[in-house]
């Protein structure tokens, strides 16, 4: 990839990057080294990632123009805008922020500042595991970056009462807008927390956003993640959430993609500790040439784990929906309940979907499963609707509704949940 | 434990491989190592025709400059290419003209393996191709199957006799360029079995090819060829075995099938190549190619396969569903112990209207061995109405060995239905208890469990192989529960 522009941003970032600096160097060179994906990489088999990373990809170290009042103007109503987390291009925006939330519970701070601070020791320990599982140029290349990112913390034994909401936006007024967030976030022992991500672009050009999300849990936390896309047809992801369980907790993870044009989404569940429990959650409803590809892991390594992952799908005109899921189950997991299930409804005529449900188990006293089905609507079922007096067009919407509900009904978070839900329903053209 | 019942199982768990002989007998070789001339050789030494000794140093050229697959999820040193023999035919004093004239060693090497060249003394009518390390050996009930014009004989025969059938073939359904080893084994194979069933023949008997490797260093690379015509059927069976060495040994086969239109193959395979000791040390690489094509409509090709032995296995019986309305379907049953490596599965490739595949894989993985499942379902933009059903279970004895699945699904077309399943578990102490209380020991607990876990992909199987594989598959994991 030739772009001056990323090299010279990439100096200015690197500049005033403090004690990141030696972190995003390091990241800079396996950019350097390692490259983009091709498509012979068995990870990235479905998904020409190369062809969105541009040359003419417009790269900034600092967020741009946009007011506060359009800022403002797409914050989601109620409790969704109280701990608002504003990022402009990749770049951590404090004072387009707010954090309503008493400094007891949540501490927000640039993810440079942290690393210098009382928590500079979680930082550097931490920081950048996600590579460990994502030995690519995509993961370093967000890491050359990482002083632009943002630190969140809940505290020790308390309950952050409104959901953590991370706003993303891409200012593509003038070219194609290359963002890349970074997010570190520790949950302490038995605090408990919730974290929406949505992404929000500004222009009518293109866009990519290239974004890496670390989450800690401790013993006892509860961490309920969702992101939410539905940034438009010109716009293109690469996302990792890289969850990792320290101690004995629960984590819980939801994914749900509107549109876009190409979107990869990384999930992973790393679990450390004996006896915790993970879920994850997706939702893919695509039209147009849309490409959403989910790739989760799952590592199991200590006994008495359960990891349950449920991924639907709703593929449309000419889209392609990827799953690959892996689950990991390391020699000393024993006793680990992993389940997993991938269903997928293709409506498009010219409409794909490429799913590889994985399994890779060492230890023998487990309880795996998992299962895929490609298929179409079940006719049965739509003609019992029609035979009722309910037409056509509204029967499938009903039928494609129930199946996307499974996903919906997962988000505990009752705002968010009606948000989504509110999105799918018009986009599924279905009311009750 | 009775005395006598330790002695038993002393006896079997000590002979476990009861095919580890070597027979002497002196053997025509190639000079050890890889280069046109072998090619050239091995040509001259079957006095191939112009055209195949182009196709085999056409093929040798493109092998050259491919790369090793690292995919798979095996580890193995790397394979010296030079140290291979490459030729290795077993010196008879004459060329036997009738089964009588065969030298008695060899045959006595057969009767050992319990496969009897004398046809007077077959019941089962099963014809059998006898294959050791590069040449065939004999084929028996040749006369009989001509009657209905029925073509079954080696490949080198087929290539004099037939040589207009082997050239519209040879690489039709598996091209030399499709893979490192399939490259391989273009540019140097030296024997195989050729099957030619005419239109609307239903096959009379079983045909059969056994495999056996004998001369030290060699390396085997058979081609097998069926072609069934319009409205036929065949059912084909294959096994082999090798003796006990501490080397590894290169066995690289190309299997192709054709099944013409409502033609219909089943193929079975028992593979029980000597699988190395307890330590991992010696036993076959076992990489091959297999792949069916229903190449009419109605057509249907069914593999079948018990995998227990080979040190390091990578196979993926394929078949191609290019004729509307054709079946696919795989079997298979994997077993691994000790430090054996096992990456097999199957592709489905729907290209046809209607068409339909069926797949089971049942994974028993013991000891510190890795047994993974790999296969593919893909279904084309025309292939409409396609139907899939994949079942792929592994089971694990013991905490020191892995099971795996890679199942790829690829569906390009909006009225396919596609499913796949599986899991993975161990054998439920409960179970074990009901078979202890009932007066069973352990061991034979475990084969019993086993044999029902398998049981699916048993059935599947030909009667006289049946019963074979399942005493195989108890032998197998002797030893590896308790």
């Amino acid at each position: 990839m030739e772009n001056n522009m990323l090299n010279s941003a990439f100096q200015t970032i690197q500049a005033e990057a403090g004690h990141l600096s030696s972190f995003q160097q390091q990241n800079w060179s396996s950019f350097d080294q390692w490259g983009l994906p091709a498509l012979k990489h068995e990870e990235w088999k479905y998904t020409r990632i190369r062809t969105v990373f541009r040359d003419d990809m417009q790269v900034v170290a600092e967020g741009t123009g946009l007011t506060p009042a359009i800022i403002q103007q797409h914050f989601l109503p109620g409790e969704l805008s109280k701990n608002a987390i504003v990022f402009v291009n990749g770049m951590y925006q404090p004072s387009l922020s707010r954090v309503s939330a008493p400094s007891t519970e949540l501490v927000v701070k640039a993810l440079s500042a942290a690393a210098g601070d009382e928590d500079a020791a979680f930082v550097k320990q931490h920081l950048g595991h996600s590579q460990q599982y994502h030995r690519d140029g995509i993961n370093a290349l967000n890491g050359a970056f990482a002083a632009g990112g943002v630190f969140i913390r809940a505290k020790k034994g308390k309950q952050v009462q409104d959901p953590v909401v991370i706003y993303h936006f891409s200012d593509a007024q003038s070219g194609f807008r290359f963002s890349q967030p970074r997010i570190l976030v520790h949950a302490e022992a038995a605090s408990e927390m919730q974290v929406l991500e949505t992404y929000i672009k500004i222009g009518n050009e293109e866009s990519l956003t290239n974004e890496v999300i670390e989450l800690c849990a401790e013993t006892d936390a509860h961490v309920h993640y969702v992101k939410l896309q539905n940034e438009g047809t010109r716009s293109n992801h690469t996302g990792t959430t890289h969850i990792r369980q320290l101690g004995r907790c629960n984590t819980h993870a939801v994914t749900i993609t509107l549109s876009g044009n190409v979107v990869r989404n990384n999930l992973n569940m790393i679990m450390e500790a004996a006896n915790s429990e993970s879920h994850m959650y997706g939702l893919y409803l695509l039209n147009g040439k849309t490409l959403a590809d989910n790739h989760t892991i799952v590592d199991n390594q200590m006994p008495n784990c359960l990891s349950n992952e449920l991924y639907k799908g709703i593929v449309d005109d000419q889209s392609t929906g990827v799953f690959n899921g892996k689950i990991f189950v390391r020699q000393d997991a024993q006793k680990t309940n992993a389940y997993q299930s991938n269903k997928n409804i293709l409506i498009g005529e010219q409409a794909s979907a490429n799913t590889k449900p994985q399994l890779e188990i060492f230890a023998d006293d487990v309880k795996c499963s998992h299962g895929c089905t490609v298929g179409k609507l079940d006719e049965n079922a739509l003609f019992y609707l029609k035979a009722r007096g309910i037409p056509d067009d509204k029967a499938k919407a009903l039928l494609l509704h129930a199946f996307a509900v499974d996903i919906l009904d997962q988000i505990k978070n009752e705002s968010i949940r009606a948000y989504a839900d509110q999105l799918i329903s018009a986009r599924l053209s279905y009311s009750e | 434990m009775p005395e006598e019942h330790e002695d038993i199982l002393e006896q079997v768990t000590t002979s476990e491989y009861k095919y580890g002989f070597v027979t002497a007998i002196e053997a025509d070789e190639a000079p050890r190592g890889l280069s046109e001339d072998t090619v050239r050789f091995i040509s001259a030494k079957k006095n191939e025709p112009e055209w195949l000794l182009e196709h085999r140093l056409k093929s040798f050229r493109q092998w050259l400059n491919m790369e090793e697959p690292q995919w798979p999820n095996v580890t193995y040193p790397k394979i010296d290419f030079q140290d291979i023999i490459y030729y290795s035919a077993p010196k008879q004093k004459i060329a036997p003209k009738s089964l009588d004239e065969i030298d008695p060693e060899l045959r006595k090497t057969f009767e050992k393996l319990g496969i009897s060249l004398d046809e007077q003394k077959r019941i089962s009518g099963v014809a059998v191709d006898a294959v050791m390390d590069s040449i065939s050996v004999a084929t028996t009930f040749k006369d009989e199957l001509s009657k209905v014009g029925v073509i079954f004989c080696s490949m080198s025969e087929a290539v004099q006799e037939h040589p207009e059938l082997v050239k519209k073939y040879l690489g039709s359904v598996v091209p030399a360029t499709d893979n490192y080893f399939s490259a391989l084994n273009a540019a140097v194979f030296s024997d195989g079995s050729f099957c030619y069933i005419p239109k609307g023949v239903r096959c009379p008997m079983e045909l059969s090819t056994y495999f056996r490797i004998n001369a030290a260093n060699t390396g085997q690379f058979e081609r097998t060829l069926i072609v069934a015509e319009e409205g036929s059927y065949v059912s084909y069976l294959e096994g082999c075995t090798a003796p006990q060495r501490d080397e590894n040994q290169l066995h690289a086969a190309v299997v192709e099938l054709v099944a013409m239109e409502k033609a219909e193959i089943k193929y079975s395979t028992v593979q029980n190549w000597y699988p190395g000791d307890k330590e991992g040390k010696g036993g076959i690489y076992n990489f091959v190619t297999k792949r069916g094509i229903c190449a009419g409509s109605h057509a249907k090709i069914s593999w079948t396969q018990v995998e227990t032995g080979s040190s390091v296995t990578w196979k993926y019986p394929s078949v191609i569903l290019k004729g509307d309305y054709s079946i696919g379907e795989f079997y298979s049953v994997a077993v691994t112990n000790n430090y054996q490596q096992a990456d097999t599965g199957t592709k489905m490739v729907h290209l046809g209207k209607n068409t339909r595949s069926r797949i089971v894989s049942k994974g028993i993985s013991a000891g510190k061995s890795q047994n993974s499942y790999r296969g593919l379902v893909s279904v084309s933009k025309n292939a409409d109405n396609a139907r899939n059903f994949s079942q792929c279970d592994s089971m694990l004895l013991g905490d020191k060995c892995g099971a795996h699945t890679f199942p790829y699904i690829e569906v390009k077309n909006n009225t396919a239905i596609v499913e796949h399943e599986a899991t993975t578990s161990k054998i439920g102490e409960d179970q074990i208890f009901y078979c202890n209380q009932r007066g069973m020991d352990t061991e034979t607990a475990v084969a019993l469990i086993i044999n029902g876990f398998a049981k699916e992909v048993m059935n599947q199987l030909p009667m006289e192989f049946a019963v074979e594989a399942q005493k195989l598959l108890a032998i197998s994991l002797e030893g590896s529960v308790g």
